[in-house]
């Protein structure tokens, strides 16, 4: 088989999987390449991205929220798209590869649950059987997305193993894939995780920073300064940037958890904080202990709740190309009330960090600025949560 | 000297196949561990297979994962597994001695000073279950600057090419995979492997040894009478140490004697 696309993105990436699942990654690594080339596959995709999930979201210009004059902030709205999160773009360029591969099922891992819930509905849509891997402590505090999952005739299989959170539930995934390769597709719901993964994740998101660069073209006749977005995995970051990567004149922003506080272990800062190493198949920025075990991570938003980072976000921080920031959880509280009341958006806790960072720019700003924060998903999911953080119960998570 | 030459040229002579077990280092404790280690060895196992514990083993199903979370829980780090080996290797100068990890653990002394640690402990060879073939140059290197045998992995869905790779570049022995999927008795190896076994035999690669699957002397046979040159049982032999926790005397007795009848099914 001829090799197209590079595996690493300076050091990071690669494929570290068992040898035993080698074959499925060069197999899917062809069927993406054919489908990137295949206007067939191209129309299919671009229809349902349209039709079925509500493509383009709109960019929306804040009215009431930043008080200095000089700033103006703009959201991309991916908490508009159906399934209430960016997830599902990717999920039905990934469940139109399944078919293209002759494969029946769909494997995936869930945090939060959006990620599930975007396979569920792509799954209940394309007729294929989807199992998902759920942490046991998330189905518990995300009830209401087990459920939807469940409605939408997804498998949801609780895995205790380990801290029963999403890297636990990232383990399962991959164990169930290397004894069905052969009818089933993994279906990861990052930028990280072994190539072709980041790769595919990131072409499939593409469209958010396309639609940005039209839109603000339109409504603003340039560029925007910057381009800010939350990062776990890092997946609606990679596609808010991708297509400005090439562009220097647009500051990119990844927005990383500090938890508690980076000063805490109880953070998901693995650009701040972590150090290199090899997590779920790539080579990365990861959080782990001196001799090399994982350490658990730690966020107020399950979403973003991830010991590591995909690996090309490791590079662009490395060149310098896109810096990476922090926002605690008490600021991203905070961001995500200010925003329900000032415009009328309840945005997801993951968002509401990108948010709250975006607003302590704006603070600061000294001269013209124009920032684009990708809302890469609205909060729904997080009422419960926050309300009961709000009431000041709840400090475990 | 090689001891997996050695080894293999003892049991030509005697026309029988290597029976090899899997443990976890440091499970349930470190005490324990060098204990059971012996015990193995009085069964009569021909070569050991030891495990570093490792928080997510993604090759692993759920015996060896209990395991690795037995050891972690007591505190073992990679350090004292390694000097478990360097005790058992001070009282057992023949004996092959392979170790099974995970790649996070090699990166984090470094690739080279990692291996340098294994080879002074007395480490034969050193297989990294998420590092294929073709991740797999600095780790080889490393291993062939401190005379370590880099053991790769021939599974049953191997192209053409990676079974070249492993004609080419395989020493010590080659781990063949009974079947897909990970560690665990809870799905048995496929019988016989004979097709992967003699394309492999025509690639040139190192002998092959059968595990994932294995725990019973009957597999053992079909494995050697397939072309195997032996078989590893990791989860069988870990569950032998989980059931008995809280019965060391009876732990080591039976771990002793299941080595033993798994030892008998190797004569050819």
């Amino acid at each position: 088989m001829s090799k197209h696309l590079s595996t690493k993105f300076g050091d990071y990436g690669g494929m570290y999987v068992p040898e035993l699942l080698i074959p499925a990654l060069d197999q899917l690594e062809q069927a993406f390449i054919d489908a990137q080339q295949d206007p067939e596959f191209q129309q299919e995709f671009k229809s349902l991205l349209n039709d079925y999930a509500g493509r383009p979201t709109p960019l929306t210009r804040t009215r009431n929220l930043v008080s200095n004059p000089k700033v103006t902030l703009y959201l991309k709205r991916e908490d508009l798209l159906h399934g209430g999160a960016h997830k599902t773009n990717q999920v039905l360029g990934q469940a139109l590869l399944t078919k293209r591969m002759g494969k029946t099922q769909v494997i995936a891992e869930t945090g939060a649950g959006q990620h599930g819930v975007a396979t569920a509905l792509a799954c209940a849509l394309l007729g294929l059987k989807a199992r998902i891997y759920m942490g046991a402590k998330d189905v518990e505090r995300q009830a209401p997305n087990v459920f939807r999952m469940r409605l939408m005739g997804a498998e949801v299989i609780p895995v205790n193993a380990g801290s029963g959170t999403l890297k636990d539930a990232v383990n399962e995934a991959l164990r169930d894939w290397s004894a069905s390769y052969q009818d089933a597709h993994y279906l990861l719901g990052t930028a990280a995780g072994p190539h072709p993964f980041p790769t595919i994740v990131r072409e499939f998101h593409k469209m958010i920073s396309e639609e940005i660069r039209a839109q603000i073209l339109e409504k603003e006749g340039r560029l925007p300064d910057a381009v800010v977005a939350c990062v776990g995995g890092g997946s609606n970051a990679i596609g808010a940037f991708a297509d400005f990567i090439d562009t220097p004149e647009v500051q990119l922003i990844g927005v990383e958890p500090a938890g508690k506080g980076l000063h805490t272990h109880e953070h998901g800062a693995a650009i701040a904080k972590g150090t290199k190493g090899i997590l779920h198949g790539a080579y990365s920025y990861i959080m782990q202990t001196p001799e090399g075990q994982i350490e658990e991570s730690y966020s107020v938003s399950a979403g973003l709740d991830y010991p590591a980072v995909g690996p090309q976000h490791a590079y662009l921080h490395d060149i310098g190309r896109a810096t990476y920031e922090s926002v605690t959880d008490e600021e991203a509280l905070n961001a995500f009330q200010i925003l329900a009341r000032k415009e009328g958006i309840i945005p997801a806790l993951e968002s509401s960090h990108a948010l709250a960072h975006a607003l302590n720019m704006a603070d600061a700003a000294e001269q013209e600025t124009l920032i684009v924060v990708n809302l890469s998903g609205r909060g729904d999911k997080d009422l419960a949560h926050v309300q009961q953080f709000l009431k000041g119960d709840s400090h475990n998570g | 000297m090689d001891r997996y030459a050695q080894m293999f040229q003892r049991l030509d002579n005697d026309k029988q196949g290597a029976f090899v077990p899997f443990v976890t280092l440091g499970d349930p404790d470190m005490e324990t561990s060098l204990e059971v280690i012996e015990a193995l060895i009085a069964g009569g196992a021909d070569a050991l297979e030891l495990g570093i514990p490792f928080s997510d083993p993604i090759a692993d199903g759920p015996t060896i994962q209990k395991s690795a979370i037995r050891a972690l829980d007591k505190g073992v780090s990679p350090k004292d597994c390694l000097a478990i080996i360097r005790r058992i290797r001070e009282r057992h100068r023949e004996i092959p001695i392979g170790l099974l990890l995970y790649s996070n653990l090699v990166l984090a002394p470094g690739i080279d000073e990692f291996y340098r640690q294994c080879a002074e402990a007395g480490v034969d060879s050193i297989l990294v279950a998420d590092v294929p073939i073709r991740e797999g140059e600095p780790f080889m290197a490393a291993a062939k600057a401190q005379g370590i045998h880099q053991i790769l992995i021939a599974p049953p869905n191997a192209s053409e090419q990676t079974l070249q790779q492993i004609g080419e570049l395989s020493s010590g022995y080659t781990y063949l995979l009974g079947r897909a999927g990970v560690t665990g008795t809870e799905t048995a190896a496929d019988m016989p492997a004979s097709n992967l076994i003699s394309k492999l035999h025509e690639v040139g690669a190192a002998r092959p040894i059968l595990g994932f699957g294995i725990s019973k002397p009957e597999q053992v046979k079909a494995a050697i009478e397939a072309g195997a040159a032996g078989a590893i049982a990791g989860s069988a032999t870990v569950k032998i140490i989980e059931q008995h926790l809280e019965n060391k005397a009876m732990m080591l007795t039976r771990l002793t004697e299941f080595v033993a009848g798994m030892k008998a099914a190797t004569n050819r």
